[in-house]
């Protein structure tokens, strides 16, 4: 039946288990290079090799290659999406204290959690640490200088 | 034209043929998988965002993972990934007993995933290796380690349950074709189920070295 | 010309509650549907009212400041999640899409049923909620309030998690029946607007709401387990929380008034007579609409201390935002000319639409403007804006397409001169209820607030007749209408003497909408080409 042969496109064995050898020799040598040091490199190169074991997956695995062109685009529409929230959500938290320097960071760096009960005596409040006093030392020299 | 593909019994009576019912689930499954990306997306944003604001933490905190189990789910998955894949092919080529074993299999290597999964859980359970405000080991350099482990369970807890998902649509793909359910003209449970499956690899694929490897 | 109800359609061919309530019809689910949301939307109604009741006077006249924050978070939680953002997809995108586009029904009734089913579900812990301690903490649920509250949060976004996927899958469904199940000779650029509007809707369902899921998820786990994501004293970030939360919430906007643009090109052409001006335009602004939509969801974050590098950007592309509306707008505006227009209720709401959506677009574009915007941010500005563009813009829609495809759905017409005595009450009403708000914002009214200066005291009162008069109108709109489901005139098959599908068809349709495979015969919008009329024509089938 003409409907059934648009089905049926059915990939040799010998591609499948290709495919499945190519993944774990990635595998291998992405847990080999991370032994090793390149410094701000180290995150790309271990990206880059997941990038091509997903693309391996997506491909062949999940038929890509020989389907629709619109299943591709679906997949890659919701990896563009994704990629315009983290980045543009990067360009709030990566760039805070361009003009501010007391509002780059406003999170506690040590934690409540990690308080003993001697070191919390100072003050109950959380937002009393040191990257506050920064500001309250500015208002005071603001107020000094007025 | 025989009688029986004429109108098929799986054929719904919406659609004008088995091609368009078959393209229809394929199209509304790949959607169902982008918003599985946007789902996911959201953590991975939250693990970009931490980890470059506290990106030696990050570094010190993943020595405590183990990188070998990680590396054995790694490999335990994409083996999976091979089977169902295989399991696919197998019914595509009208083998019962073999599509059988595949998916068989596939459930098999997914519960090896888990168990393993288990270890590495109750490890850090023990160790007060936990989220938020459950933290309390000692012993890594940084600000806030509890936010790496936040991370680490949040992501391998809802890729975990997604497997658990997975286990038990595969297992019902077993005993469907058990029953004679599929052919090779009417496969397209599995298919779908196979695409499930391997985006769920493929997140693990990316999840693996952003927990494990951080260089 | 006297038309009658036929014999056996889909309302009358099975009977009994168990055929509606495992119904994979989706004429029925739409009906399904249209009686929860606007339940929903009555429900709202009422917080509304008791929210302009209170603010009659400055002093507390039966809400204290916890029970008014209580009001305006219920308000808002119920019309966005349970009245607005389903209301047109599934009410009548469900209905009428499947008709427009020559498809027996949606890719998957089954997961329509079932949508509908979750919505319910959704429905139901946002009323459990209501007895549960309610909920203060507005409907935009800012940590780190959020995460404090002891009021019934885990609920609320429980209910709102669920009715996300209910959202998500309809889309999902709309999408490949779109796709899929067009009739031979319907391409893409042959669909009636309408659909091209409920398809850009869909695009925009199933990529923003995942990330709501997680959002909502996220936030139960910082109540519940206090992983401190957002909580500034365990390391987190409360910023990140509104970044997630927008990401979504922005484009839900979208969600929210592209169905509602989609009817008004349906309105404007029917009751014009004339060709739509500039179909690709309006076809690919709605896909316009949706894109850059995606990308400017921290214009609602200016004061919350982002980085004025992101503020910047927001603001910058929140400018594109507008000009795919604008292409709308005037494009209707030049469908309208040398037409031969009809005043009936349903253009009454178009052209309703028309202006008042005009006004809350405009002043969407003063608040993305960076600097004004630091100043409008939290003030009553803001509350008018959106209540332009989701009541003066939406909502006028929504009526619009149900007076429009009330014939369609029931088989019989409502009282015209009723309708409009209604809609010119919504439309006084609306404006005066909320024009004053832009003045009180620009005069410094902050928004959310139980009680004001006395400098307000006259405005406000003003807002609330307003606001009465729009509830009377509304009262008169469900009476006049439920009216017409038992005893209108019969209305016959294409009353308005329009050109899409769905007027091919019976009024009401039969349970399998057409009889075998139609094929399409003619455009959307050939009114230059073909006289439609008020009869059943037998048309080409497969």
């Amino acid at each position: 039946m003409k409907d059934d042969a648009a089905q049926r496109h059915i990939l040799p064995l010998n591609l499948y288990l290709a495919v499945g050898s190519a993944l774990l020799v990635l595998t291998v040598i992405t847990v080999a290079v991370a032994q090793m040091d390149f410094g701000p490199m180290n995150l790309l190169i271990a990206m880059g090799i997941a990038v091509v074991k997903a693309t391996l997956v997506a491909m062949f695995f999940m038929h890509l290659k020989y389907d629709n062109r619109i299943y591709m685009l679906v997949f890659v529409g919701s990896l563009l999406f994704l990629a315009v929230f983290i980045i543009f959500t990067m360009f709030d938290t990566l760039r805070r204290g361009d003009i501010y320097e007391e509002i780059a960071e406003p999170y506690l760096k040590e934690a409540v959690i990690y308080r003993t009960a001697e070191t919390t005596t100072a003050s109950s409040h959380p937002a009393a640490d040191s990257s506050q006093t920064a500001i309250k030392t500015e208002t005071e020299t603001e107020t000094s200088e007025q | 034209m025989s009688q029986t593909t004429e109108h098929p019994a799986h054929l719904q009576h919406h659609f004008s043929d088995v091609h368009q019912q078959a393209e229809s689930a394929k199209l509304g499954m790949w959607i169902f998988l982008l918003t599985e990306v946007l789902l996911f997306g959201g953590l991975f944003c939250f693990y970009a965002i931490y980890r470059s604001w506290n990106p030696e933490m990050f570094h010190n905190a993943h020595a405590f993972l183990n990188v070998w189990m990680g590396a054995t789910n790694t490999v335990v998955l994409i083996v999976s990934s091979l089977t169902m894949a295989l399991a696919i092919r197998s019914m595509q080529l009208g083998k019962r007993k073999l599509t059988m074993w595949f998916l068989a299999g596939t459930v098999f290597l997914a519960c090896v995933f888990m168990v393993i999964k288990y270890f590495e859980y109750s490890h850090k359970i023990h160790l007060g290796q936990l989220p938020g405000k459950w933290y309390f080991f000692e012993g890594i350099a940084g600000t806030n380690p509890h936010i790496f482990f936040s991370a680490y369970f949040l992501m391998t807890g809802l890729h975990g349950f997604h497997v658990l998902g997975g286990i038990a649509v595969i297992t019902w793909l077993f005993i469907k074709t058990a029953r004679g359910s599929f052919s090779p003209e009417y496969y397209t449970p599995i298919e779908m189920t196979g695409l499930y499956w391997h985006l769920v690899d493929l997140i693990w694929i990316f999840l693996f070295p952003l927990f494990y490897l951080i260089g | 010309m006297e038309h009658t109800i036929p014999e056996k359609h889909y309302l009358n061919e099975a009977t009994g509650w168990k055929s509606w309530l495992m119904t994979l019809d989706h004429k029925r689910i739409g009906i399904l549907y249209m009686i929860m949301v606007m339940f929903s939307f009555f429900l709202a109604g009422v917080f509304a009212l008791l929210i302009r009741w209170e603010l009659l006077s400055p002093d507390k006249i039966f809400m204290g400041p916890e029970m008014y924050n209580q009001a305006f978070s219920l308000h808002g939680i119920i019309m966005i999640f349970l009245f607005i953002i389903p209301s047109i997809p599934a009410i009548l995108g469900n209905f009428v899409m499947p008709l427009m586009i020559g498809a027996k029904d949606v890719a998957f009734p089954r997961l329509n049923l079932a949508s509908w089913y979750i919505y319910v579900i959704g429905f139901c812990f946002a009323v459990y909620a209501l007895f549960a301690g309610g909920i203060d903490t507005g409907w935009t649920f800012y940590t780190p309030y959020s995460s404090e509250s002891t009021t019934a949060v885990i609920p609320i976004l429980t209910a709102a998690f669920v009715l996300g996927f209910s959202s998500i899958f309809t889309g999902l469904n709309f999408i490949v029946t779109i796709h899929r199940l067009r009739a031979p000779g319907m391409t893409w650029f042959q669909l009636p607007l309408f659909v091209w509007a409920i398809y850009a809707t869909a695009l925009i369902q199933v990529l923003a709401t995942p990330v709501l899921g997680i959002t909502l998820a996220l936030l139960m786990l910082e109540r519940v387990v206090g992983i401190g994501i957002f909580d500034p004293a365990m390391g987190g970030d409360p910023v990140l929380f509104q970044h997630f939360f927008w990401f979504y919430s922005h484009p839900a906007v979208y969600i929210m008034i592209l169905p509602g643009m989609g009817i008004i090109s349906e309105l404007i052409a029917t009751f014009s007579h004339r060709r739509i001006f500039g179909y690709k335009f309006i076809a690919f602004s709605s896909l316009g609409i949706a894109f850059t939509g995606f990308l400017v969801w921290g214009h609602h974050m200016f004061v919350s201390g982002q980085s004025d590098l992101a503020a910047v950007i927001f603001s910058f592309l929140t400018f594109f935002v507008g000009i795919p509306s604008g292409i709308k707008i005037l494009n209707w505006i030049a469908t309208m000319y040398k037409g031969s227009i009809s005043l009936d209720s349903p253009m009454l709401w178009a052209l309703s639409f028309l202006i008042l959506f005009s006004i809350g677009g405009f002043t969407g574009i003063v608040l993305g403007t960076l600097s004004i915007d630091v100043h409008l941010h939290d003030t009553y500005f803001v509350v008018s804006h959106f209540h332009y563009v989701m009541v003066g813009g939406t909502v006028m829609a929504i009526f619009g397409g149900l007076h429009y495809w009330w014939p369609k759905i029931w088989g019989r017409m409502y009282n015209e001169t009723l309708a409009r005595i209604a809609v010119v009450m919504i439309f006084v009403g609306f404006n005066v209820t909320f024009f004053v708000q832009f003045i009180m914002g620009t005069q410094g009214m902050p928004r959310r607030y139980a009680t004001y200066l006395p400098q307000f005291q006259g405005m406000h009162g003003f807002s609330s007749i307003g606001a009465l008069i729009m509830g009377v109108g509304f009262l008169l709109i469900a009476i006049y209408l439920i009216h017409a489901i038992f005893r209108g005139k019969p209305a016959g098959p294409n009353p308005w003497k329009s050109l899409t599908m769905e007027w091919e068809t019976p009024s009401p349709p039969t349970a399998g909408n057409f009889e075998g495979q139609p094929v399409l015969e003619h455009g959307p919008y050939d009114y230059d080409k073909v006289i439609p009329e008020n009869s059943l024509k037998p048309y080409k089938t497969l």
